[in-house]
């Protein structure tokens, strides 16, 4: 019944015996190790874990891993050790825009993906943007206020 | 939760869709972007023993525009449509609800065709499909067929699709000269289903309001047309007396069930505001 897949992520190829069950982020964290993407209401709705596959963020608990065969993926890990969220990440430490941090993974891939189609949202933008990202620490101000920030680093040329 | 086990298969051909419909019948689930079904499988609301994943299928993605109409394949994601200048210039009211319809992850990979097969009462398409006369495109083991929207959308999650069948395509009429569009919503959070919504589309001319559809998600077992409204608003000048008269037919086209997000009197109430809104958006909007 299992199934190989094999699949691409962050850069290194992958195959694997997966059961159709298995969803796309309980692959990523039980059967590779990335553990960054999180596992949160698994219906969809709480955003923790998103991540990115053929370069457009996905919900993680609503796809599944033999979906993803012949697929680039990439995690908060690999977009993380690329430098690709570097700004936002510096802006999330700088804002504190992070308590508990269940949250931060998911809404650092929703945020990356806000930026590169509109790089200079207003705070009602960002907000709609991350409507399907939930964080029960924060209320959200201080997440708004920290992509705000990195936008502004990179239209300044940082990254 | 995790869903109960279940198979999978993906095949290279709606033939081979068909044989593994025909085998499996009731047991076998099509697959498309999943973001309903896998998300009631892990809720353990259903346990099909066969996921029969259709999105190795090319032809039934892409957007044309052809004799007339525009053709929207099943497999088109949410994102596609929005992001489309065909949808825009040929059916500006999906271009509108777009926004609406969840969250960009969620419509990165959930399907017009899934979305309108899926059939849930309080989402948005099935009302745009109503508004703008669709044709739903369906095939099967003995051939193909369509339907209107209005015959193919038949009760609570239900549809005209038959046991074996597969909604492959949506046929839009193109936009015509003078006709305007707008869908509007009321929902508890930004990307949910909506508590009401309402599709609206019209011919405008010299303020006067013809051939109105409109049609509402999330106050009825499935989306409706608002009849009583429609004709008191079809041939008038649109002013702040026949909004008002058509907001209380309103009470008579829609008796909306009491739901966990609101009573089906608050329902009706925020159905007359919608139209009201739409409306005056609709009609402030620069001539097409």
């Amino acid at each position: 019944m299992d199934r190989e897949i094999s699949l691409t992520v962050n850069g290194e190829s992958v195959t694997a015996r997966v059961a159709p069950r298995k969803s796309l982020v309980d692959f990523l964290r039980e059967t590779l190790g990335l553990t960054g993407s999180h596992v949160g209401c698994e219906h969809g709705v709480c955003g923790a874990c998103t991540v990115r596959v053929g370069g457009e963020i996905v919900r993680g608990c609503l796809t599944l891993a033999v979906q993803a065969d012949g697929a680039v993926v990439e995690t908060v890990e690999g977009v993380s050790d690329s430098g690709e969220i570097a700004a936002l990440q510096a802006a999330f430490l700088e804002r504190n825009a992070l308590q508990c941090g269940f949250c931060t993974p998911g809404i650092l891939l929703t945020a990356t993906a806000l930026l590169k189609e509109n790089p200079a949202p207003s705070r009602e933008e960002i907000r709609e943007y991350l409507s399907g990202n939930y964080c029960r620490c924060t209320g959200y101000q201080a997440i708004v206020d920290a992509v705000e920030t990195a936008a502004e680093t990179i239209r300044g040329g940082g990254r | 939760m995790k869903p109960a086990p279940f198979h999978y298969e993906k095949p290279a051909s709606l033939d081979a869709v068909f044989s593994l419909l025909d085998k499996h019948g009731d047991n076998a689930r099509i697959l498309a972007g999943g973001q309903s079904l896998l998300a009631t499988l892990n809720m353990r609301l259903s346990a099909p023993d066969l996921l029969i994943d259709i999105t190795g299928l090319d032809t039934l993605r892409g957007i044309a525009v052809d004799g007339g109409f525009l053709r929207i394949g099943a497999l088109t994601t949410h994102a596609e449509v929005k992001g489309s200048a065909d949808v825009a210039m040929h059916a500006p009211l999906l271009a509108q609800v777009m926004p609406f319809i969840a969250h960009p992850a969620i419509r990165n990979r959930g399907t017009f065709g899934g979305s309108l097969a899926h059939a849930d009462p309080a989402a948005e398409l099935p009302a745009c499909m109503l508004a703008l006369d669709a044709e739903m495109e369906i095939a099967g083991a003995s051939g193909k067929r369509s339907v209107r929207a209005a015959d193919f959308f038949r009760g609570l999650y239900e549809t005209d699709l038959k046991p074996g069948e597969v909604l492959i395509s949506v046929a839009i009429p193109v936009l015509s000269a003078g006709y305007r569009s707008g869908f509007s919503e009321f929902s508890r959070r930004s990307g949910d289903f909506a508590m009401a919504g309402l599709a609206a589309h019209a011919k405008f001319e010299n303020g006067v309001l013809s051939d109105v559809r409109l049609a509402y998600c999330g106050v009825d077992i499935r989306a409706v047309r608002a009849a009583a409204a429609e004709r008191v608003l079809d041939g008038k000048p649109l002013n702040a007396n026949l909004l008002d008269e058509a907001k209380a037919r309103l009470a008579d086209d829609l008796d909306p069930p009491d739901d966990l997000q609101a009573s089906g009197k608050m329902k009706i109430h925020l159905s007359q505001v919608l139209l009201g809104r739409v409306l005056s958006a609709m009609s402030s909007a620069s001539e097409a």
